[in-house]
């Protein structure tokens, strides 16, 4: 089964331009009690929106974005999927930072999710931007390896192997890890504590 | 970019060694596609794993390598079914569905072994240096501390590895972290692990895998390699490990999973054979001195956000550009201010508990100092064994009475008020000395709760003192 290609996302941007914003505060732990990832959206920053009615996430300015702009270090701490998941359904189709904790970069990936990296100080020209016209047009482009807005373009990184899975249609790795089975059960024979640490 | 090896050449580090031998191959992203050998599940972050599988019609690989316990949703007083809270109770019936209907085993609660994944796993003797170790949970780092590689995953990678056994991964750089000398009386593994952290940063991990070595590292024992190690991922590093040696073989001889009489010998040649060599070569070398270490406090809302016992917090002026809001925002959600002793800061919630340290030399070492003492009056103190079989230790050393006859509470296993998906939380804005490993806003289970993250034997110095208070002045008193 291949995924649908990821190559140009485009949309209004929600700035959130703070530092080591954990999963925990992207879906607090209680909404996880939970069999499934439906209804995550609406929880998504629910506590830092409770003690903060001006944040973003509660401005009617940014509904309905499709491009999140953090800041460094986004999304360590916790590896629940529910937090790609909660921004997901929240309506976010891509994540621009200064950088990303690897967890959750991953996590990312395999929803079809990009997470691109900007230099600070054009993450904070694009926030400037974004808060001055909250309808701007974001465009993460990852075959130019860039993200355009108004007048402006930046280079837009993410690592090859991830940018590779995106723009194929690759990045859900489950069909591609099953197509392995042979070299899965030859790999397995030759660990010491698979095969009984050589002892026939 | 992988160079496949087939045997451990003098220059490759464990980590290297480990990794060639569960290479499948590269894929077309260029990842390489990994064997794991122990797959280790809990109710939180697997059912909708299992959900992936059902819709694509594909089963469990080797559910022989599988293995499932709870631990985040339990309550740890009332364990009674069905629970109260009925989305736990529903998590709890889906993971037993799942491991029933896909051939799993399930340590449930009426099991003996049941407890905290990453205590249950070492425990057992299912983490053996040299293999590939995942769970969904991102403290999956602590096994680490066995000379294993382990990962935290994510859910669709939770059903990655149910279905094939494999994970897609880039490989990281090693980051070789030395600490050297010897630690002070007072000062423990989680206070290392502060220290490491407060020096490299919260984010300096990633990319990276740290290998813990030097003397702090060799004098350690297996529960104080795996606190180290289970917070390699607070420092952005999603696994790190200490190499196999002779503490490695004397913790797992005799455990249930692993092998005995000559085929134990056989397995620990190859243990030992995986070692990085004194000419192994590393992406990175950072030395710590292990003498200059304090016992640490969290005094903000990332783990790197710490002090000495003895030292005031930092003003937001006098940090970095890079730092200044974040210092800003947790002085702020803390209500602490710049220039104040972290010393003396008073404190409502004791937790002893975690991954990170609920074993019993965790246990031990909290009892000793709240032996003979009172919990200060108006503060909840809660100690919350990593597992059944810690719990059973524990009272059989009178552990359990020590604490309770100083007024702590004791419980049943699980994850408790680390992260409040159970009905342990703090209550507003509680401020709690706390024995886990996230100090982030809101994790124990209050939006607006405090954290303050240190090692067990000063949450009972706090407990008893009803403020943050240095463990060695308590440990000199004759109680």
């Amino acid at each position: 089964m291949s995924n649908s290609q990821v190559t140009r996302i485009s949309g209004t941007a929600i700035p959130l331009l703070m530092d080591d914003i954990d999963t925990d505060r992207i879906i607090p732990a209680r909404f996880l009690r939970c069999v499934t990832f439906d209804g995550l959206g609406e929880h998504a920053f629910e506590d830092d929106r409770q003690q903060d009615p001006g944040h973003p996430f509660n401005d009617e300015r940014f509904a309905g974005a499709g491009v999140l702009v953090g800041g460094r270090n986004f999304g360590c701490g916790s590896s629940r999927e529910h937090a790609p998941q909660a921004l997901i359904r929240w309506g976010l189709k891509a994540i621009v930072a200064e950088s990303f904790a690897e967890i959750f970069f991953g996590n990312c990936t395999a929803l079809g999710i990009p997470a691109v990296t900007l230099k600070r100080d054009r993450l904070e020209s694009l926030v400037a931007d974004v808060q001055a016209d909250p309808t701007i047009e974001v465009t993460a482009d990852l075959e130019a390896q860039t993200l355009a807005w108004g007048d402006q373009v930046a280079a837009a990184e993410l690592p090859e192997s991830a940018r590779t899975a995106l723009v194929s249609g690759e990045w859900d790795f489950l069909s591609q890890l099953l197509a392995n089975g042979d070299a899965i059960s030859e790999t397995a024979a030759a660990i010491p504590y698979i095969n009984g640490f050589g002892n026939e | 970019m992988d160079q496949a090896t087939t045997s451990p050449s003098g220059s490759q580090n464990l980590f290297d060694v480990v990794w060639d031998q569960h290479s499948v191959g590269q894929l077309h992203s260029g990842q390489t596609q990994l064997f794991i050998g122990q797959h280790l599940i809990h109710e939180v972050t697997s059912p909708q794993a299992f959900e992936m599988l059902r819709d694509r019609g594909l089963g469990v690989k080797y559910p022989e390598r599988t293995l499932a316990t709870v631990d985040h949703i339990i309550p740890t007083d009332d364990q009674a079914r069905p629970f109260a809270d009925g989305l736990a109770e529903e998590m709890m019936s889906a993971i037993e569905r799942n491991c029933r209907e896909f051939g799993i085993e399930l340590l449930g609660l009426d099991d003996s072994r049941q407890g905290i994944v990453h205590v249950v796993g070492p425990e057992l003797g299912l983490t053996q240096p040299g293999i590939t170790l995942v769970c969904g949970d991102s403290h999956t780092s602590t096994h680490g501390a066995f000379g294993a590689i382990a990962l935290g995953i994510g859910t669709s990678q939770v059903a990655q590895v149910l279905a094939t056994g494999t994970l897609a991964m880039n490989r990281p750089s090693v980051r070789r972290i030395e600490v050297s000398g010897a630690l002070s009386e007072g000062v423990f593994a989680k206070d290392v692990i502060l220290a490491i952290i407060r020096e490299l940063g919260v984010q300096g991990g990633v990319g990276f895998a740290y290998e813990y070595a030097g003397d702090v590292f060799d004098a350690m024992n297996m529960e104080e390699r795996m606190t180290v190690c289970n917070m390699s991922i607070e420092g952005g590093a999603r696994c790190g490990y200490v190499n196999p040696d002779a503490t490695t073989l004397e913790y797992l001889r005799g455990r249930p999973a692993v092998p005995s009489g000559a085929d134990f010998e056989r397995a620990a040649t190859w243990w030992l054979s995986l070692a990085s060599g004194p000419d192994a070569s590393f992406d990175d070398h950072v030395r710590i001195d292990g003498a200059a270490i304090e016992p640490t406090v969290t005094w903000g809302i990332n783990p790197g956000q710490s002090v000495g016992v003895g030292e005031t917090l930092p003003a937001p002026a006098e940090c970095s550009a890079e730092e200044q809001a974040g210092v800003e925002e947790a002085l702020q959600f803390m209500g602490l201010e710049a220039g104040q002793p972290i010393r003396g800061q008073a404190i409502d919630v004791a937790f002893i508990g975690s991954c990170t340290n609920s074993r019993l030399s965790d246990l031990r070492e909290a009892a000793a100092i709240a032996s003979g003492r009172r919990v200060a009056e108006g503060v909840r103190a809660l100690v919350v064994p990593g597992s059944q079989q810690v719990a059973k230790e524990a009272e059989a050393l009178g552990l359990d009475r020590v604490f309770s006859e100083a007024g702590f509470q004791w419980r049943a296993a699980g994850c408790s008020m680390c992260l409040a998906m159970n009905p342990d939380k703090l209550q507003g804005r509680e401020m709690c000395a706390s024995s886990s490993n996230r100090n982030f806003k809101g994790r124990q289970g209050s939006p607006t709760g405090r954290t303050l993250l240190m090692s067990p034997a000063m949450v009972a110095a706090a407990a008893v003192t009803g403020q943050v208070t240095d463990v060695r002045d308590l440990a000199a008193q004759a109680t």
